[in-house]
Formats: C-alpha cells, sequence, structure tokens
C-alpha cells in the first residue's frame, strides 16, 4: 500500500513538473474554463429569469446552481485527472506499447491510471467555488457542516464511479481497437449531469440513476449540501460505487488476461 | 486543371469515411448536447408553456422539434479541419500535401464532404422520428425547404472556413487549438445551440445577429422550423454568404502567410 502511494505520488510529481513548463496554459485554462462556466450557467439564467418565471420542477434557482457547482467540479477532475490517462492508455492500446507498461513489475491498472495529469484544470476548482458563492447567496444561507461532508464524500465517491467507467472503457479498448475518441463520448454523456434530477423523466430517469449514475453525482452532492439527502441514500451510493469499482476491477483484470498485445 | 481530380478525391474519402464508420458513429453519438438541453427545456416546458422574448409561445413539442434539428444541423455541417492541419503541420506530414498538384485547403475540404452521405444516413433515424412525431414543429412553407440546402452549404462552409484558419494559425503559434475551444465557448452561446436565440433578450439577439455563431447552426435550423418567413429567410442567407466570403479571405490570407514559414520539422 505504501509502495502504491509512493508510485502515485512520484507519477504525479512527473506530470506536475511537466505542466510547469507551460505556465502560460494555467492562464489561458482559467480563461477558457471561465467561458465555459458562462455557458453552462447562461441556460439557467435564461430559464429563470425569462418573463414567464419558469424554472426546472421542484429546483429553485440558487439550488439549481449548486447542481452546476458539482458538475463543474466533477468536470474539473474527469479533465484534470481521469481523462488523460484514459487517452494515454487508448495510445498504448493502439500502438501495441502497452506491453512495456505491463512488463513493469507493479500493479498495472494502478500504472496506467496515474500516467498522466493535467494539474492546471484545478482551474476548475476556482470557477465551481464561484458557481456554488452565487447559489448560496441566491440561496441566503450557507450549508451545514454536515451538509459540506456528505457532499465532499459523495463527490470522492462520484471520482470512484467516474474512473471505474473509466476503467470499462479501457477494458472495451482491448477487444475494439479503434475507439480512441470514446474518451469525448464518455466525457459527452457526463454533460447530462449539469441538470437536476428532476429534469430526467421514465427510462432517462432509471438509466442516469443505476445504469449511468449521474443523478447520483451531481444532483446527490447538491442535496447533501442543501441537507434534504436521506442518509439512506448516502449509504446506498457508497456501497454502490464501492461494489462497481470491485466490477470495473474485476473486468480489467479478465480483459488484462485476454489482451494478446498488437501481435495476437 | 488539378480541379479535375476532385470527383476521384471525394471517391477515395468516401471509402476512407467507410472504413472509419464505427469511429465516425462514435463521434456522431458523442454530440448529445442537443438531446441533454432538450430534456431541460422540455422538463421546464411540460409544466407550462415557455413565452420567448420575441412574443413567441414555446411548447414541448416545439422544443423537441428545434432540437433534434439542431442534432440534424449539427451533424451536416461539421467540418474538423483544424485539428487535421494542426495535427499535420506538427508533425511535417503537411509538407506531402504541399507537393501534390491540388490545393492543400481543396483536399482538405474533398475530404471532409465525403463523410457528408455517410453522416446523412446516420441522422436519417433522428429525421424519420422528427417528421413522424413532431412534423408541426416543422416549416410548412415548401419555399423555406427550397433554401435549407443552401442554407447548410453555407453554414458548412463557414464553419470549415474558420477550421481552416485557426488549422494556419499552427503555422504561427503553438496552441492555435485553444482557439477552437474559444470558438466553441461563443459558439454554445450566440448560435442557439444551448439556448434557442428567441429567449436573450433584445440587446443580445442584436448581438448574435453580428456574429458568425448565429449563421453555423441557427440559421439552417430557423429555415427548417419554419421560425422565419421566406423573406426573412432570403435576408439569412444573404448574411451566411457574406460570413463566407469574410471567412473565404481570412482563411486564404492566413494559409499563404503561415505556409511561407513552413520547413516541414527538421527542415
Amino acid at each position: 500500500m505504501r509502495r502504491a502511494l509512493e508510485l502515485f505520488l512520484v507519477q504525479l510529481k512527473a506530470s506536475v513538473m511537466l505542466a510547469a513548463q507551460y505556465r502560460l496554459d494555467f492562464v489561458l485554462d482559467l480563461v477558457i474554463g471561465s467561458f465555459w462556466t458562462v455557458a453552462a450557467v447562461l441556460p439557467l439564467f435564461v430559464v429563470y429569469g425569462g418573463p414567464s418565471k419558469a424554472g426546472v420542477p421542484g429546483w429553485t434557482f440558487g439550488e439549481t446552481l449548486l447542481v452546476v457547482g458539482c458538475f463543474i467540479t466533477l468536470q474539473a477532475v474527469i479533465d484534470g485527472a481521469i481523462s488523460p490517462s484514459l487517452t494515454s492508455v487508448l495510445d498504448h492500446v493502439r500502438k501495441g506499447t502497452l506491453d512495456f507498461v505491463l512488463l513493469k513489475p507493479h500493479d498495472s491498472q494502478l500504472l496506467v491510471s496515474t500516467s498522466r495529469f493535467q494539474p492546471w484544470r484545478v482551474a476548475g476548482l476556482v470557477h465551481a467555488s464561484v458557481v456554488f458563492g452565487l447559489g448560496f447567496s441566491e440561496l441566503g444561507h450557507g450549508p451545514s457542516l454536515l451538509g459540506v461532508a456528505e457532499a465532499l464524500l459523495l463527490l470522492a465517491v462520484s471520482t470512484l464511479m467516474l474512473y471505474s467507467l473509466w476503467l470499462l472503457i479501457v477494458s472495451v479498448s482491448f477487444f475494439a481497437v479503434k475507439v480512441d475518441n470514446l474518451s469525448s463520448l464518455f466525457t459527452s454523456i457526463f454533460d447530462a449531469a449539469r441538470w437536476p434530477a428532476s429534469v430526467f423523466r421514465g427510462g432517462f430517469r432509471f438509466v442516469f440513476t443505476f445504469v449511468i449514475p449521474l443523478v447520483v453525482m451531481t444532483t446527490f452532492p447538491a442535496e447533501a449540501l442543501l441537507g434534504r439527502l436521506p442518509p439512506s441514500t448516502l449509504l446506498a451510493s457508497v456501497g454502490g460505487a464501492v461494489l462497481f469499482a470491485l466490477a470495473a476491477r474485476l473486468v480489467w483484470l479478465a480483459s488484462l488476461s485476454r489482451y494478446t498485445s498488437a501481435g495476437g | 486543371m488539378s480541379l479535375r481530380a476532385v470527383p476521384t478525391m471525394l471517391k477515395v474519402g468516401f471509402a476512407e469515411a467507410a472504413a472509419y464508420r464505427t469511429e465516425m458513429l462514435v463521434w456522431v453519438l458523442s454530440t448529445t448536447m442537443p438531446l441533454v438541453m432538450m430534456l431541460l427545456w422540455t422538463s421546464i416546458a411540460d409544466v407550462a408553456p415557455v413565452q420567448g422574448q420575441g412574443g413567441a409561445s414555446w411548447s414541448s413539442s416545439t422544443f423537441v422539434g428545434y432540437f433534434l434539428s439542431v442534432f440534424i444541423v449539427r451533424q451536416l455541417v461539421a467540418a474538423w479541419a483544424a485539428w487535421e492541419m494542426n495535427f499535420e503541420i506538427r508533425q511535417g506530414t503537411l509538407a506531402l500535401r504541399l507537393l501534390r498538384p491540388v490545393h492543400p485547403i481543396i483536399a482538405f475540404a474533398t475530404s471532409n464532404l465525403a463523410y457528408l452521405p455517410l453522416r446523412t444516413l446516420v441522422t436519417l433515424p433522428v429525421v424519420g422520428v422528427l417528421v413522424a412525431t413532431h412534423r408541426e414543429a416543422l416549416a410548412s412553407d415548401w419555399r423555406l425547404w427550397a433554401l435549407l440546402p443552401v442554407s447548410l452549404f453555407f453554414a458548412w462552409a463557414i464553419t470549415f472556413l474558420m477550421n481552416v484558419t485557426v488549422g494556419a494559425m499552427a503555422f504561427l503559434v503553438d496552441s492555435s487549438l485553444k482557439l477552437m475551444d474559444l470558438w466553441f465557448a461563443f459558439f454554445f452561446v450566440f448560435s442557439g445551440y444551448l439556448v434557442p436565440l428567441d429567449f436573450f433578450p433584445d440587446w443580445l439577439r442584436e448581438l448574435s445577429a453580428w456574429l458568425p455563431f448565429r449563421y453555423v447552426l441557427a440559421a439552417p435550423v430557423e429555415v427548417m422550423t419554419g421560425r422565419v418567413s421566406f423573406d426573412g429567410a432570403l435576408g439569412l442567407l444573404l448574411r451566411q454568404g457574406a460570413w463566407v466570403v469574410g471567412f473565404g479571405v481570412i482563411a486564404l490570407t492566413t494559409w499563404s502567410q503561415g505556409v511561407r514559414r513552413f520547413q516541414a520539422f527538421g527542415g
């Protein structure tokens, strides 16, 4: 376990050092990211600010902003820590260089999933905190301490789930090689997470809660911040995410044993 | 004249598109944004129809018609030359294109257009659903339908020439693809991609009329869904044409300035 942590830190340090050479990128990410944040929030201003005073059923403006805040936070996590490694593994598989990773005397899952970080994407967290601030000032009160703790736990759980989804995609790439744009599919499905769950009805509600748990990732943390998430839902989310992660690990091991490299 | 090669190049491009059909399908599937926005707006309009700033009332079915049209238009006018050019300039493989007698911009354009038959095929199910279930949300004036192909072509041409401009910027600066991010951020807001322009306050709608973004997406969609009169559509086409010319000039200038600096890395 300690070696794993050390390895993780070494890989992270390598990425940070690489990123430090492109300092201008931080500014660019911050500027371009703020355009994206405006683009993410603008539809809500239009919806809630329109003449007909409409809104997402069951969610006030401030509450919806909290969901968007969670969305921007997780998007920063995806762009900064999850997606870059995904792209690099898919590249390895396509070129046949994954063999060199597998030969190393370490758990290959850990090696591939920490291979690349984009540290400057923390800029997204700055934007998220602005949106959170906006949401709470709209609501007129701050979150409770318990709410914040629950929300942080749920965001960690969401990260675990996103990572597991990511691992499944990589496993697919062993069988279908020309899938290097799967990562963009992954992020564009995640786009649906930006609205409160009441937007999804019928089949969508089921799919986005249980199959691709987008509701768990953004709506639940927002509800936790508002102090209206039932404890049982919290426990079920944590349990479900752990099970999902274990399943993803098993799929990874099974696919790895069938991986035949580029010449196979 | 080298343009004689264009039909053959289109055939080659089509074969390439057919070979990478799965990849293309994944690209199409990853255009989820219009559907995500459709979910948001219909959930709101189901409670009560939403009033646009222009005075029109949008029911749930109007939104479905609008966003499915957005999805279709987005598929048909897609261009990706900026990424291709950026890649080839960095790798130096653009040198091979420069040796050929066909102008590289024409080569990029034909390989892009060659994807059109397959992209049309993929959008057909969506067109089917749209016509079968929400015909009332589409234009009823046949003259608008006659203008639609022209509007679509202009929208594609603006997108493509903008791509060439950004692609050619790679001759001059390292991170030219960041410009694409910037374009997209503005595109999302001002093209009617996330929010139909009808919901903007007057001053924003006035502003979007003077920006290029409306003319690469909202214009064909408005023609398709009959949100403009025939005369209004002609006006839109005129403005689209002006942007095509404008971006054409910018693209060619950037290209000819940039290509002089090209040394096929290592050269």
